[in-house]
């Protein structure tokens, strides 16, 4: 296979709009290559047939299907190229990309440059370290929604979901659509990780309980599962003595957290962050490795997909100016100053976590965040080196939900000349 | 069916000994109660092939040990299973435990273990960067090493399938007679005949040499259970070898090892318990394992957990109780002609294994076997592809031979489905997810099998010719979709 002008790793959300926004920006559409490991593009969105995307984006609610439809009926009639069934199994620091797929055999091919859009998966019970048997019948939420979604069938009959991420939430809601009782839903926080209308809509809209600061302490059943201790937790998270409870169910399905799949870029050497799992980058969404951008949930898990459509429209249009040879910041000569993000007094990351002064800064550019627990009637401030810089009133935070701030001209100014740029709550 | 020899149990035992049998003319039948061969303590142990130096001197165990690890080379090299002989060092912490080192150095010579030397601290610290600082000495044998025990065991299996050994798995065997010099061996539903009975039951052992009627068993089998942690591959450089702590009488204590697949393993736990099969895990025991991981290897990151497990291991108690002085309960039966015992293998069993099995047709020729060398004996087994450590040219070539290879199911262990569809048509062949995953390592990464379980039940559906809600984790009633059809 020839050398590409762009290949995108991941035919999901992320990888369909980079790939687009590339194109918009004069990348022929035969220079493009988009490599999918599943069968079909869309990525996770071709499970996620609930409604709730596309409000942001296009101001209209949409299935997972429908929002994915809407990329990949672009990507096709443009001929932007794409290989699905196609597994990255190495990707170089100069831009190489070795796959395999049934159709094209093994191949490695050169890239002017890489946009990494690899998505995430879900924490698993092993990294609980839930003690128990092993038996059938113990599903991350993802994994029951793609065989009660694609392949038509219920994994089981009466569940109890441990953890309120928005995943476990839909499931909850799903599995009970499709007859089975949801008994109940653990959670290990005092408040929910999930997306307050997640809660309302598929929780409570059906009488399905949330025991919050609950954990599963241990699985039981040799073959299939029979059932699970609950216990409450202390502020420690650690299950209270004397607590437990036994309830009888034949599933435990798992919504415990989204991790960043990053091993492809761990073995490039592309510097990761340790809080978002995911490669540090610059407002051009340039990983460490110039000419590597990266994009979606492989750079930190969203709530909303329609913000990685804008964050994947960035790195697409970035990697577009990496290989026309414009001035990209950071790009194979890196000048000016790099300065370092950092989140504060609550703000638990800040995305990007490098900045060029004499950037592509725009009052369009924001800084995403995360918070790290909930808050109510604070500040967030923007502060270049110690200087309050900006604030803005917030009545509530929690972490379950991506916030941003965008950079003021005043912003942009005092980052010419600053070393690290700071997210942080105060009172207000 | 009558066959010259049966054996009872398709652990790493059992296996081995069939395979040492299959290259004679006799006719073997292997019986199983689990639904694949491996399925006890030779699925869940510390997957190391000990040098020797453990064993009391004079034991069985001892010889058997140190032949045992002397045969692992040739041996995994003729079953195409990965080896990997890393060596082992037991650390001391202070000198009363550099003293035991002393003691087991002169144990291992005794016992004929090779090229055995107590290293110091700076050395163990060259040899193993992220050793507890508290480490003064360890006790090197460079023999020791590491090996997956199911594959090795599967491997075993499959060798002795393609030279006519029959395989019988679900067998549990409820009844056993005795008729006219014949033994009749039967699970309730068929019953297998044969000349020679060869009990190698596992934990299960004792009841088995009931059953079969022996009426001077010396010892019972006390299940100890083990508890492990499996961490990821991104932990595998933290140990270059066996790292084990100072024996207590409780055994061999918490371990850090590699494994030949690039993952390290910690533990085992080892707590007498009442179910032989009770293979569930405590809060207690991975705790217990966490620390003592910690004790070896302090910067060990616990959290790159990919699994835990435990597995239950038959510690022998003979009548006169010292459970310190148990040896192999390797013996003719002198009650019952023909009832040969391989029980109470605990570890070193692993290790021991081909040794065992030589031993064990050693004693059948004793107990009257007549056997004659078969010419059309193959050493090894069918060949299998691991994609993953495949070279460039030979994964283009493979896919080019057979498309199924160039797409991946497995993203974490790199599995392709042409890999799974081998191990569902090789002899033995991979009835349910947990069978796919022993012989392919589908579903053992870090996604803990959230993206792969859904394809590989549909990959097992498609070529069973079954529905994809009659696929099992790992036989019985363990359904994974059980929900119904929508």
């Amino acid at each position: 296979m020839d050398a590409k002008k762009i290949i995108i790793i991941g035919g999901g959300p992320a990888g369909l709009a980079a790939a687009i926004e590339a194109n918009n920006q004069g990348i022929a559409p035969d220079d493009i290559l988009i490599l999918e490991r599943d069968r079909e593009l869309g990525g996770i969105l071709n499970q996620c047939i609930h409604a709730g995307f596309g409000l942001h984006m296009f101001g209209e609610e949409m299935t997972g299907p429908e929002y994915a439809g809407r990329f990949i009926d672009i990507v096709k009639e443009r001929n932007i190229g794409y290989l699905c069934n196609a597994m990255v199994l190495s990707v170089s620091p100069d831009r190489e990309v070795a796959f395999v797929s049934p159709t094209e055999g093994f191949c490695r091919v050169k890239a002017g440059a890489i946009i990494l859009a690899m998505g995430c998966r879900e924490r698993t019970r092993g990294a609980l370290n839930i003690a128990g048997t092993r038996p059938a019948g113990i599903y991350s939420a993802g994994t029951a929604q793609r065989y009660v979604n694609i392949d038509g069938y219920l994994p089981g009959k009466k569940v109890v979901i441990l953890g309120s991420g928005d995943i476990g939430l839909i499931m909850a809601r799903r599995l009970t659509l499709e007859g089975a009782k949801v008994l109940r839903v653990c959670e290990l926080m005092p408040y929910s990780g999930g997306l307050p209308r997640n809660i309302a809509q598929c929780l409570d809209d059906f009488d399905i309980p949330l025991y919050l600061s609950h954990t599963v302490t241990e699985i039981h059943g040799r073959e299939r599962v029979e059932g699970v201790t609950v216990a409450k937790v202390g502020d420690d998270r650690r299950p209270i003595v004397g607590t437990e409870e036994y309830i009888e169910c034949d599933t435990l399905l798992l919504s415990v957290g989204l991790l960043p799949e990053n091993e492809l870029s761990r073995e490039a050497g592309i510097a990761l962050d340790r809080i978002t799992g995911g490669a540090v980058v610059d407002e051009t969404m340039q990983t460490s490795i110039p000419g590597v951008f990266a994009c979606g949930n492989v750079l930190h898990v969203h709530d909303l997909v329609d913000f990685v459509t804008k964050e994947a429209y960035r790195a697409g249009a970035a990697a577009a100016k990496f290989v026309t040879g414009e001035t990209v910041p950071g790009g194979n000569i890196r000048t000016g100053t790099v300065l370092s993000t950092e989140g504060k007094n609550g703000v638990r990351y800040v995305m990007p976590q490098k900045l060029h002064a004499d950037g592509a800064l725009s009052t369009e550019t924001a800084l995403f965040f995360r918070v790290d627990n909930i808050y109510r009637d604070k500040y967030v401030v923007l502060s270049v080196d110690g200087r309050e810089i900006t604030k803005t009133k917030k009545r509530f935070l929690e972490p379950g939900q991506m916030e941003n701030v965008r950079l003021t001209d005043g912003a942009i100014d005092a980052i010419k000349t600053g070393k690290t740029v700071t997210v942080s709550l105060a009172d207000a | 069916m009558k066959y010259d020899v049966c054996i009872i149990g398709a652990g790493i035992t059992g296996a081995m000994t069939a395979r040492k049998l299959a290259k004679y003319n006799v006719s073997v039948c292997v019986l199983e109660a689990a639904g694949d061969v491996a399925m006890g303590a030779t699925k869940a142990n510390s997957a190391i092939v000990h040098a020797g130096f453990d064993a009391e001197c004079g034991t069985l165990k001892a010889a058997l040990n140190v032949k045992g690890c002397a045969m692992m080379p040739a041996e995994t090299k003729e079953l195409d299973v990965p080896y990997k002989q890393c060596g082992s060092l037991v650390c001391a912490y202070s000198d009363a435990e550099i003293a035991h080192l002393e003691q087991l150095y002169a144990r291992g010579c005794e016992n004929g273990v090779p090229d055995m030397r107590i290293v110091g601290g700076d050395e163990l610290r060259a040899m193993e960067p992220n050793i507890s600082p508290d480490a003064v000495a360890a006790l090197w044998a460079p023999t020791a090493g590491i090996v997956c025990p199911y594959e090795l065991c599967i491997a075993a299996c499959e060798n002795a399938v393609i030279n006519g050994v029959q395989f019988k798995t679900n067998f549990r065997v409820t009844n056993i007679t005795k008729e006219n010099g014949t033994f009749a061996v039967t699970d309730g539903n068929e019953i297998v005949y044969a000349d020679y009975l060869v009990n190698a039951a596992g934990v299960h052992s004792d009841e088995i040499a009931v059953l079969a009627g022996e009426t001077d068993f010396p010892m019972h089998v006390i299940p100890r259970r083990g508890e492990y942690m499996l961490l990821d591959r991104s932990e595998g450089k933290m140990a270059n070898h066996v790292l084990f702590s100072c024996p207590s009488a409780n055994g061999k204590g918490i371990l850090v090892s590699p494994t030949v697949d690039g993952n390290l393993i910690l533990g085992p736990t080892a707590k007498a318990i009442d179910d032989k099969d009770d293979t569930a895990t405590t809060t207690d025991g991975l705790m217990e394992v966490q620390n003592g991981a910690r004790h070896l290897v302090p910067t060990v990151n616990t959290r790159a957990v990919i699994t835990q497990f435990s597995g239950v291991r038959p510690t022998p108690v003979y009548a006169d109780g010292d459970i310190t002085k148990s040896d192999f309960c390797i013996r003719i039966s002198e009650t019952v002609p023909g009832l040969l015992h391989l029980a109470g293998i605990e570890s070193p069993g692993l290790a021991s294994s081909p040794a065992t099995g030589e031993y064990a047709v050693e004693l059948l020729a004793k107990m009257g076997l007549s056997l004659t060398e078969k010419s059309s004996y193959t050493p090894g087994r069918p060949k299998k592809i691991r994609f993953r450590e495949l070279s460039d040219e030979e994964r283009a070539e493979v896919i080019k031979q057979n498309p199924l290879y160039g797409k991946i199911i497995c993203r974490c262990e790199t599995v392709t489905e042409g890999e799974i569809v081998d191990a569902i048509h090789r002899p033995l062949g991979a009835r349910d997810l947990d069978m796919v995953k022993r012989r392919t390592r589908a579903g053992m990464g870090r996604c803990g099998s959230g993206f792969c379980s859904p394809r590989t039940v549909e990959i097992l559906a498609r070529e069973l010719g079954v529905p994809m809600d009659t696929i099992t984790k790992c036989g019985g009633n363990s359904v994974i979709l059980n929900g119904g059809k929508k």
